[in-house]
């Protein structure tokens, strides 16, 4: 019972005051007193009291009690020798043992009344450190209750986050609900979309529950914990709290990764919906350039057939009516011609393909070519047209002379076709630098330099005019400008934009001004071109007489089969003349070769110089 | 200067005779006319190459028409040569004979080819000579620092 030295009965007592005094002391003096909760109080023996007085009131006192007790069965003892006679030392012996007893029973009393408030006190200490001990129990038994739930979430929680799949999670909260809390059955009720309502959505033991919903207002439902047939336990409940939340959160993560993969699995199906898509587009593009390219081929052979045969019958004895009618017939091919070829650029300048020839040429010549093809035209609507080349033109210029000659043509053509009634002037100059910079070209930056130089051309026609909102659109392609008369739509079709292709490509611009309708326009555009070193060019001057401006076809091949050494020279020179690319060769075997190594469309013209003088080709 | 001037004044007569003659004809006139800075010997080339060729043809002929057994087709051939090479300088009168000479040739008529032949040699020197006139012309007025006139 006594585990350690006593201490002292003062600091015994003050240290079982101290309401936060160490548990385990607590229990050491419930055991040292007799077994703490677990006995009742009011069991206390004369033992314990003797045992616990000679424990905490100190040896002094049972000394003195000791003493007291000796000395009074002293006095007694004695008293019975004096029955009857006695001598003188039995009477002293008797009477000092009075005195001591008296003596000691004084001093007793007086140490009795000295501790006899401490011992009070003592006993209600000790009561009090009773149900101190008594509530640590209890609170140990709900930590223990605690951690027991504690452990019971985490294994649970463990159980439910172990998966992202909503069905498992809710059916594992179940069983593990139930098992824990050792239920019958549990329902999950869960909040409708509106948030009005609750819907039974899973149970333990039914398999599939019908959809039931309860108002979620409804005063049952916060009954159901406070009236039911089990009596539920805080922390049951506070269980079955936390599992809740886990569960909600476990719940919403499910929901997410479900969204992702939804989301994911859309994308996919997308890319894979763009990527045909695109192949189809790739397909469409390669058809159509297939076809393009057929087309134009097949086109082409059998205008280029008209146009040969239409220059040849130009030769042969004609009336002046006949003549006429070919020039026209010829004019409206190669005009034909050159749409076919328009819509073979444009593919290709849209597809960025389309690189400029440069080569150089005669600038004067082109002017005068165009001139001379546009006349005809001009004079049947009696529009005088006249040209003025600027003196310090460059006779000769590097650049693409075809397309160079189309723009032109365009734009006068244009100009022709627009115009009922004035004169139409063609100027080309030089352009210095404050011509260059125009307000109506904002971002043309022209850059001069030592082997360039800026054409700038300018077509004035009295006509129709132009509204000028609908300038910018001129040269878009397929726009239409609608005016008021019916058929007033100038720059329809491609050839503005095709125009504005070439310029662009040749690094210059290209822009209409009009006041307005009925008031004309002037179409003006600007292209980059290069001054050519003055040894290397020098073109015949003297164009044979048999060219009659129209069959020249700069930069075609030709090979000339002849077994005639001198037949061939000839031939060859005259064909150099006309300004094509020519091979020579003498026998068939020789020409094969040729032709072998350079794959290209073949025309075959057998030409017998004794009976024609002229030459006619075509592609 | 008079000198160049009365030189050129002799070119563009004695040109316009050979024309008149019908030893040239207007094909003559486009070689001429092909001839420029780039080519500025373009019309002695061909002419050499023509003489170099009919010699050769006419050497051909001359053997052909010896054969024990002759050959028309051959024949044929090399006057249609020599047809073709003498229009493309303008050699009329050369051209008008081998139209006649391939005439005979189809008829197998061996008298009337060689015939022919004989008026070919004699054709083909005269105009020899012409055109080597020509050209002598041309040097000298070049080399007294003139220019050649063209043909009108």
């Amino acid at each position: 019972m006594l585990h350690t030295q006593p201490p002292t009965f003062q600091e015994r007592i003050k240290s079982l005051s101290q309401p936060d005094n160490d548990h385990r002391e607590g229990s050491k003096v419930d055991d040292g007193v007799g077994g703490g909760n677990r006995r009742d109080v009011s069991h206390v023996d004369i033992t314990q009291e003797i045992g616990f007085l000679g424990f905490y009131c100190g040896q002094w006192v049972l000394v003195q009690f000791g003493a007291f007790i000796v000395l009074c069965g002293a006095t007694h003892l004695i008293n019975l020798w004096t029955f009857g006679m006695h001598s003188r030392t039995v009477a002293v012996v008797m009477t000092t043992a009075k005195v001591l007893t008296a003596a000691v029973s004084c001093a007793t009393a007086l140490m009795l009344v000295h501790i006899i408030p401490d011992l009070l006190s003592v006993k209600t200490r000790e009561l009090f450190l009773k149900n101190k001990a008594a509530e640590l129990d209890r609170e140990m038994g709900l930590i223990r209750t605690q951690e027991e739930t504690g452990r019971h979430v985490r294994m649970l929680t463990h159980e439910i986050r172990s998966t992202l799949d909503r069905h498992t999670i809710l059916k594992t909260t179940l069983v593990e609900l139930g098992r824990t809390l050792a239920l019958e059955e549990c329902a999950l009720w869960m909040p409708t979309r509106t948030g009005l309502e609750l819907q039974l959505s899973y149970t333990l033991r039914q398999q599939n529950p019908v959809g039931y919903t309860v108002p979620i207002q409804l005063p049952v439902i916060n009954q159901v914990f406070s009236n039911s047939a089990r009596q539920w336990h805080v922390h049951e409940l506070e269980l079955v709290e936390v599992v809740a939340d886990q569960v909600a959160v476990a719940l919403s993560h499910a929901a997410i990764l479900e969204e992702s993969m939804r989301a994911r699995d859309l994308l996919m199906e997308q890319n894979v919906a763009l990527d045909h898509a695109r192949r189809e587009a790739e397909t469409a593009v390669r058809a159509r350039n297939d076809f393009l390219a057929v087309m134009n081929h097949e086109m082409r052979t059998p205008m280029h057939a008209v146009i040969a045969l239409s220059s040849l019958l130009q030769e042969t004895e004609l009336t002046p009516e006949q003549r006429l009618m070919v020039e026209t017939i010829l004019r409206s091919s190669n005009l034909l011609a050159t749409l076919i070829n328009d819509v073979l650029d444009l593919s290709r300048l849209e597809d960025g393909s389309l690189q400029l020839d440069l080569g150089s040429f005669d600038l004067h010549a082109v002017f005068r070519e165009v001139l001379n093809l546009i006349k005809p035209i001009a004079s049947v609507k009696k529009l005088p047209v006249t040209l003025n080349l600027a003196p310090d033109l460059p006779e000769y210029a590097i650049g693409d002379e075809k397309r160079l000659m189309q723009t032109i043509l365009n734009v006068i053509g244009n100009a022709v076709k627009f115009s009922k009634e004035g004169s139409i002037s063609i100027t080309a100059f030089v352009a210095k630098s404050e011509s260059l910079r125009d307000s109506r070209a904002p971002d043309f930056f022209p850059v001069p330099s030592d082997n360039h130089f800026y054409l700038r051309v300018q077509v004035k026609d009295a006509g129709q005019g132009i509204n000028p909102p609908d300038i910018p659109k001129l040269f878009t392609k397929f726009a239409h400008t609608q005016t008021l008369a019916t058929k007033n739509s100038r720059g329809s079709g491609l050839g503005l934009a095709i125009c504005k292709r070439f310029v662009n490509l040749m690094e210059g611009h290209i822009w209409i001004e009009s006041e307005g309708l009925g008031k004309g326009c002037m179409a003006i555009f600007i292209v980059k071109l290069g001054i050519p070193e003055n040894t290397s060019e020098s073109k015949n001057p003297f164009l044979p007489k048999a060219n009659h401006g129209q069959t020249t076809f700069p930069g075609l091949k030709v090979l000339v089969l002849d077994d005639n050494g001198v037949s061939r020279m000839v031939t060859k020179e005259l064909l150099v003349h006309l300004g094509c690319d020519v091979t020579t060769a003498s026998s068939r075997d020789e020409c094969l070769h040729v032709v072998s190594q350079d794959h290209k469309e073949l025309e075959m013209f057998h030409i017998d110089l004794a009976q024609s003088k002229h030459f006619y080709l075509s592609k | 200067m008079d000198s160049v001037v009365q030189l050129q004044r002799q070119l563009v007569d004695y040109r316009a005779q050979l024309f008149n003659e019908g030893f040239l004809d207007e094909q003559f006139n486009q070689l001429q006319q092909l001839q420029d800075e780039s080519n500025p010997d373009f019309v002695v080339e061909v002419v050499t190459l023509f003489f170099e060729d009919s010699e050769r043809l006419l050497d051909e002929l001359a053997k052909a028409l010896e054969q024990q057994s002759v050959d028309y087709r051959k024949i044929d051939a090399h006057v249609h040569q020599l047809k073709g090479s003498s229009s493309s300088i303008g050699a009329q009168r050369v051209q008008k004979v081998c139209i006649g000479f391939r005439n005979f040739c189809e008829e197998r008529n061996i008298e009337g080819c060689q015939k022919c032949l004989q008026q070919v040699k004699h054709e083909y020197s005269l105009v020899k000579t012409k055109l080597e006139t020509l050209f002598k012309l041309e040097q000298k007025i070049l080399a007294a620092g003139g220019s050649i006139p063209l043909p009108m």
